[in-house]
């Protein structure tokens, strides 16, 4: 297959694509090409420029050099509509449909143009989603409401939307983030048809075993550079793992051995977290690590007791956990963690304000004097502490969420996904942090998606597979391929 | 630290250039008659809209406020001529207002039905229960104590004045100083994240509904003492009064960001708009339209406000 690939013609071809975003360089000088039948994947750690490259394909982002070719047709001034017209259509993680809608209607609004007094004719429009959806072997009825599809059913929706009647490109932005293995494998399937088709793919995905087992060619980006572009068949995971990180796993993360005490959380029947230990949370999206955290926090109440500290407890609702020497931050800070229009102060403040009160009343001087020693003590960069937090970038945004928890001196600290969105500086600093809290005695609950993260920070890690613990590992025992074999539920032949 | 007084401070610029119109064009406005009258109308208005800043600024909206001022006044009145004494009607209109708000509080925090259909629900179950009850008559024959505040003028205007810098003061002062006071605002602009730091978010907003309740009654009940009658109808239009001067006064409808002074000042700008007018000579026929032109002057100034303070911020954000 490798041979004919070469052959075909070039569809889309990139060259020296440089971009930046207030003098940080997101994308240094990057070339691609993309030949008709392809499947191409782009790798790189988050924050590698991935998501950018896809934005100046689909002309959401106009780069601030470098020239973007469509079938051999150099494109001066790209935008979402110039793009869609030249064949190129993108389909996201999260599927966006208007769930009141049925599925027919739903590719009508992407694919019928004309003013808004235009008739319907319904029927046509079922019988063009019908064709559609046949297209790319699905049976779906174009009657159904969207909020009856399941995820993997609204990704198809999405697809048949995108591709409409003449997309020769189909850019797919981490599309299996959001499903289950068979309904991952279902959409190869698809993947693997529409390449027949003649149709090139450009495939940004995390799984490395999918991309194996997908892709025609890999590029790999990192730091915003095209660290390499190699045929998927020449390369193997640890290869690719090591272009994408640019060193080995485990030497950039500042662990330290902290002597372990006594167990601090014990959740009956499955695991334990002792004082001063990093216990990592390992799984795949939706296999329950959040559900875990939530239910240890009282968010979702389970009835269940748990063990801190060594006194059995039953936990019913956040403020009970807090009582019950627990912290929690939360996965996705802008909706669950900070309070966006209150200053870095009182966000700091919040859920200790009895320490910063005098007779019951918020001593205001002593509430900035706290925030003041966190923001020079975490290193959150802000003008003041009486800015609103939402004016602060995403890693000093988590950074005050997690100051907020400090105040508090949990016992049992849960970290939900602590550095997601955050950028690389930021990301070391909170690292740091980490590693402190656990020397002060804390125990740490972390869980992440970032394996390597995971296997840098921890002292055990716990994998997780269909809402239930599959099995603990060791520090010495945990590598990529015993994680993700737990996690999958099988073994993968780990390399 | 500028831009989070820059909405009180437009606001106050525009009440201090009517001001000034009104010291030079309009001689007598100034007066202590006028002042006193002009008081004694908006003063509900104010007590109320302390309450309804609260609930705004927990993201909800009570517009039930003007039937729960209706069924307290009246049910005061009613009490007072069974024999209770001043002080008691006054405590049944409190009550009577906070069950008012307490109901609306439940089904809104426990219930979950969003705030504006409870309350609209609310507004005409209690408006049309109190029609049907009274038979839209008026309840006179009030005892002579009841008016014994009311009608020695003087020394009303002053009490009430004096209350009503206590509650504005206390207001003020729990929302900045007391944890409940974060609790309002954390769960107007985040109510996930005040939730995940052990902020009880269901009390929080059946508290606030319920002391708009209890405001509302109190305001009732010192509007009804000033009249021998107490009208059947009384706080018709009530609530759009209050939510006017709460958003003119900079409180965000969306919840989580506004403070007491600037409703202060809301109200004091609405309040006086209307007689400003009639004194600087403006047709009657036109009042409204200019009172409107007004409001919608100070609104834009708000946004053009905050507009800048947000540019600033990003630019901030740029280095």
């Amino acid at each position: 297959m490798g041979t004919q690939i070469e052959d075909s013609k070039i569809v889309l071809s990139l060259a020296d694509i440089q971009k930046s975003f207030a003098g940080v360089r997101a994308l240094r000088g990057v070339s691609f090409e993309l030949r008709a039948g392809e499947v191409h994947a782009l790798i790189g750690e988050n924050g590698a420029g991935k998501s950018t490259l896809a934005k100046v394909i689909t002309g959401d982002l106009l780069p601030d050099s470098g020239t973007v070719e469509v079938f051999g047709n150099s494109i001066a001034e790209n935008s979402p509509i110039v793009s869609r017209q030249l064949g190129i259509a993108a389909i996201y993680q999260q599927p966006s449909l208007f769930p009141d809608l049925t599925v027919s209607e739903n590719i009508a609004l992407a694919l019928e143009t004309g003013g808004g007094l235009r008739r319907v004719y319904w029927k046509a429009r079922n019988q063009r989603a019908k064709a559609l959806l046949e297209r790319i072997g699905s049976k779906l009825d174009p009657w159904r409401l969207a909020r009856t599809l399941s995820m993997a059913e609204q990704q198809i929706v999405e697809i048949a939307k995108a591709l409409g009647t003449d997309a020769r490109i189909l850019l797919m932005d981490e599309p299996t983030a959001v499903l289950t293995e068979r309904e991952a494998e279902h959409l190869f399937g698809l993947v693997r048809r529409l390449r027949e088709d003649g149709v090139a793919i450009v495939y940004i995905s995390h799984r490395l075993e999918e991309i194996l087992a997908s892709a025609d060619r890999i590029t790999v980006l990192r730091d915003g550079e095209r660290i390499a572009c190699r045929s998927a068949s020449d390369v193997d995971r640890p290869e690719l793992i090591q272009l994408m990180v640019g060193r080995s796993i485990g030497s950039v993360f500042p662990k330290r051995t902290v002597p372990i005490g006594d167990v601090a959380l014990e959740v009956p029947g499955a695991f334990s977290v002792r004082r001063g230990e990093i216990f990592g949370l390992a799984g795949l999206v939706g296999s329950g690590r959040t559900e875990l955290a939530r239910t240890l926090f009282g968010l979702t109440p389970s009835g269940s007791t748990i063990e801190v500290n060594g006194r059995p407890v039953r936990i019913d609702s956040p403020a009970q956990a807090i009582r019950e020497g627990l912290g929690y931050l939360p996965e996705d800070r802008r909706l669950h963690g900070v309070v966006l229009e209150m200053t870095i102060a009182e966000n700091v403040s919040l859920a200790s304000l009895a320490t910063v009160s005098r007779h019951g009343l918020i001593d205001t001087t002593a509430e900035e004097s706290l925030a003041a020693r966190y923001v020079s003590d975490l290193r959150i960069k802000a003008p003041s502490v009486n800015v609103p937090v939402g004016t602060l970038s995403g890693g000093n945004q988590q950074k005050v969420a997690l100051a907020r928890w400090l105040v508090t001196t949990p016992r049992v600290m849960i970290l939900d996904e602590p550095t997601q969105g955050v950028d690389v500086g930021s990301k070391a600093e909170i690292h740091e942090l980490i590693v402190q809290l656990a020397e002060q005695g804390m125990a740490i609950l972390l869980i992440s998606s970032e394996l390597p993260e995971l296997l840098g920070m921890s002292d055990r890690i716990g994998v997780m597979r269909g809402g239930t613990l599959a099995g603990i590992l060791n520090r010495d025992e945990a590598t990529q391929e015993s994680i993700m074999s737990l996690a999958f539920g099988h073994s993968t032949g780990a390399a | 630290m500028m831009h989070r007084f820059s909405r009180e401070l437009t606001l106050a610029v525009t009440i201090l250039l009517l001001m000034l119109a009104l010291a030079v064009f309009a001689h007598g406005y100034f007066s202590a008659e006028n002042m006193a009258d002009l008081f004694l109308e908006n003063m509900p208005v104010m007590i109320v809209a302390l309450g309804m800043t609260l609930t705004i600024l927990t993201g909800q909206i009570d517009i039930s406020v003007g039937s729960i001022f209706a069924v307290s006044s009246v049910v005061a009145a009613v009490a007072a001529r069974a024999g209770f004494s001043l002080l008691t009607s006054a405590l049944v209109a409190c009550c009577v207002g906070a069950l008012c708000g307490a109901l609306n509080g439940v089904l809104v925090a426990y219930v979950r039905v969003p705030s504006i259909v409870v309350t609209l629900a609310t507004m005409v179950a209690l408006r049309d229960a109190l029609r049907w009850l009274t038979q839209g008559a008026w309840i006179g024959n009030l005892p002579d104590h009841f008016q014994w505040l009311g009608t020695s003028q003087r020394s009303f205007t002053l009490a009430t004045l004096l209350l009503l810098v206590v509650l504005i003061a206390a207001s003020a002062l729990g929302l900045h100083n007391l944890r409940v006071g974060r609790a309002v605002y954390a769960t107007g602009s985040n109510a996930a994240a005040a939730h995940r730091v052990g902020i009880d978010t269901s009390r929080v907003t059946l508290a606030v509904f319920t002391l708009t309740g209890i405001l509302t009654g109190l305001a009732a009940m010192l509007n009804a003492t000033r009249f021998n009658q107490v009208p059947s109808n009384s706080g018709l239009g009530l609530e759009m009064k209050v939510i006017a001067a709460v958003v003119v006064g900079g409180t965000a409808i969306t919840g989580g960001s506004g403070s007491i002074a600037g409703t202060v000042l809301g109200v004091i700008l609405l309040g006086s708009i209307g007689t400003a007018l009639t004194f600087l000579g403006v047709s009657a026929y036109w009042e409204k339209a200019f009172e409107g032109a007004i409001i919608l002057g100070a609104l834009s100034l708000n946004v053009l406000a905050s507009y800048r303070a947000r540019h600033r911020k990003e630019a901030l954000l740029a280095v």
